[in-house]
């Protein structure tokens, strides 16, 4: 699904690589922890796979297309199969649960009926039935952050990215936001999760991949967050 | 769905910036007045030129009896002098440049001048020999005034050459300026309504960049993103130049038909209709800033 060669990315010329020549495979379905220190590289990678930025050498693969040779007006559409959250939320303050949510359909001109009937539907999956008409500021982190992915998966994208999306809950409801990835998971959507919560990542025991200033240092399957253990 | 999001996007985006939206509307209002009335004042001019280029003569005024001009030394025109006069208007080098020749004997001027002065005190003083004879020539080409003129003034007999277009020049000169000066602010002002215009555009991705971030991120496409943008930019140009044609379409009735039209009745001026004529051009250059401006702004704030 996600696939890696040798691929390095370089912000400013002159500059330390923020990933330096990872090569890595994403299988389809599965969950993948990425772990390291702030500044290793993990956020870079996520904007890889989304295509804000471009490899300065080597290859991206996202669901066998190479990002390096996709044309612009194409990024899109990849993005469509692609869902992202973020450890803060990302959502529009003067918009309802519904809204929020429903946004992400109508901008890629889903029709009305279709989006009268899926966005119910994602919500009552994350866990907001009933909670459909307030608006973010009425609501805890942790139903925040169920909003936002909702959002991220309205669309049934191939791949769900997430960026530390629990660095800003309590370990309860962190754990709540992991059974509801993990439900996602278990439909079939590759998640790769940025993180630094290392409880989470040895409750999990999935795969884990570290890195450290830019290099892969582990690619570990049934993982736990740090090397030493 | 799509499109009454974006119309409510658009909606949203005007009423956010309501002060840059209204400010972009009177700049372009006030810069497309200024385009208007410039292509205005040449529609004035052409329309002018249409009606009195057929109408201009070049006349060559005959010695009267008592003159002071030095070719009438020898008194009142003889009819030798008056055929030496009509040899050169046939000549080769004059000939191809005139169309037709008037006379108008002094006995003719007399009558014409008592009709048109019948009631100033100065027509019953005049007499039939303070009158000139005169031949009215009527030109091929307006333009060449100058290459009759030089044939046939100075010559014994000739008071004085005059050519009518000369007086309509000066004024078309002086038109012809105000022209250059109001394009001159319009451009100005034109300029202003770009710096305008795209400012504002800034202004509103930026107030709604939380929004184009999340547009981007779920796979929008670009087009879909900047569309509101530009149609905003778009809508408050529009609405400036329909104010211009608005204002055009007020001062044409008020101080042209109604004002010059009174006062001076016997020029052809521009109508309402002249308005109308220039009114998609002034929209069109309305939607050019417009699209101009989103350009120059757009890629970079909205990038993919």
């Amino acid at each position: 699904m996600i696939r890696f060669e040798n691929v390095t990315k370089v912000y400013a010329r002159g500059a330390r690589p923020a990933l330096d020549r990872v090569s890595l495979d994403v299988e389809r379905g599965e969950f993948v922890f990425l772990v390291g220190a702030s500044g290793s590289g993990k956020s870079t990678f996520l904007r890889l796979v989304l295509r804000e930025e471009r490899a300065s050498a080597g290859r991206v693969f996202v669901a066998g297309k190479e990002l390096g040779t996709l044309s612009s007006w194409k990024v899109p559409t990849l993005r469509r199969h692609i869902g992202a959250v973020f450890q803060d939320f990302r959502l529009l303050p003067n918009k309802t649960v519904f809204e929020n949510v429903a946004f992400a359909l109508q901008v890629i001109g889903k029709p009305r009926h279709h989006i009268l009937t899926t966005v119910p539907d994602t919500l009552e999956m994350v866990g907001l039935a009933g909670k459909e008409k307030r608006r973010p500021h009425e609501l805890s982190g942790g139903e925040q952050q169920r909003v936002a992915i909702a959002r991220a998966f309205v669309n049934r994208p191939n791949i769900l990215l997430c960026d530390e999306p629990t660095g800003n809950l309590d370990p309860t409801t962190s754990l709540g936001i992991m059974r509801l990835l993990d439900r996602i998971n278990r439909t079939g959507t590759t998640v790769v999760m940025a993180t630094h919560d290392d409880e989470i990542v040895d409750q999990m025991r999935k795969r884990v991949i570290e890195l450290s200033t830019g290099s892969m240092v582990r690619d570990q399957s049934r993982g736990v967050y740090g090397s030493d253990r | 769905m799509r499109l009454q999001f974006i119309l409510s996007e658009i909606g949203l985006g005007l009423r956010r910036n309501l002060s840059m939206t209204i400010s972009v509307i009177l700049v372009t209002f006030v810069s497309l007045t200024f385009v208007g009335a410039a292509a205005l004042l040449q529609t004035q001019i052409g329309k002018m030129k249409d009606d009195w280029y057929d109408k201009v003569e070049v006349s060559v005024f005959l010695c009267p009896q008592n003159s002071t001009a030095p070719t009438c030394a020898s008194g009142e025109v003889t009819d030798d002098q008056k055929a030496d006069i009509q040899a050169a208007l046939a000549s080769p080098e004059v000939k191809p440049f005139v169309e037709k020749v008037y006379t108008e004997t002094k006995e003719q001027a007399y009558d014409a001048f008592q009709k048109q002065f019948k009631d100033q005190f100065w027509a019953s003083a005049a007499t039939v020999d303070d009158m000139n004879s005169s031949y009215r020539i009527k030109l091929t080409d307006p333009e060449k005034y100058s290459v009759v003129s030089e044939v046939i003034s100075g010559r014994a007999g000739v008071e004085e050459v005059k050519d009518q277009q000369r007086l309509f020049d000066r004024l078309f000169s002086v038109l012809n300026n105000a022209t250059l000066l109001a394009g001159g602010l319009a451009l100005v002002m034109l300029l202003a309504a770009v710096l305008l215009i795209t400012t504002t555009i800034r202004l509103s991705a930026l107030s709604r960049k939380r929004e184009t971030g999340i547009m981007r991120l779920v796979g929008a496409s670009t087009v879909f993103i900047q569309l509101p943008f530009m149609l905003e930019g778009a809508i408050a140009a529009t609405i400036g130049a329909l104010l211009a044609v608005g204002g055009l379409w007020v001062g044409v009735t008020y101080l042209v038909d109604d004002w010059l039209g009174e006062s001076a009745g016997w020029i052809p001026y521009v109508s309402t209709s002249d308005v109308l004529t220039i009114a998609p051009v002034l929209i069109g250059v309305a939607i050019l800033l417009a699209a101009i401006s989103s350009l120059v702004t757009l890629s970079r704030y909205t990038k993919v």
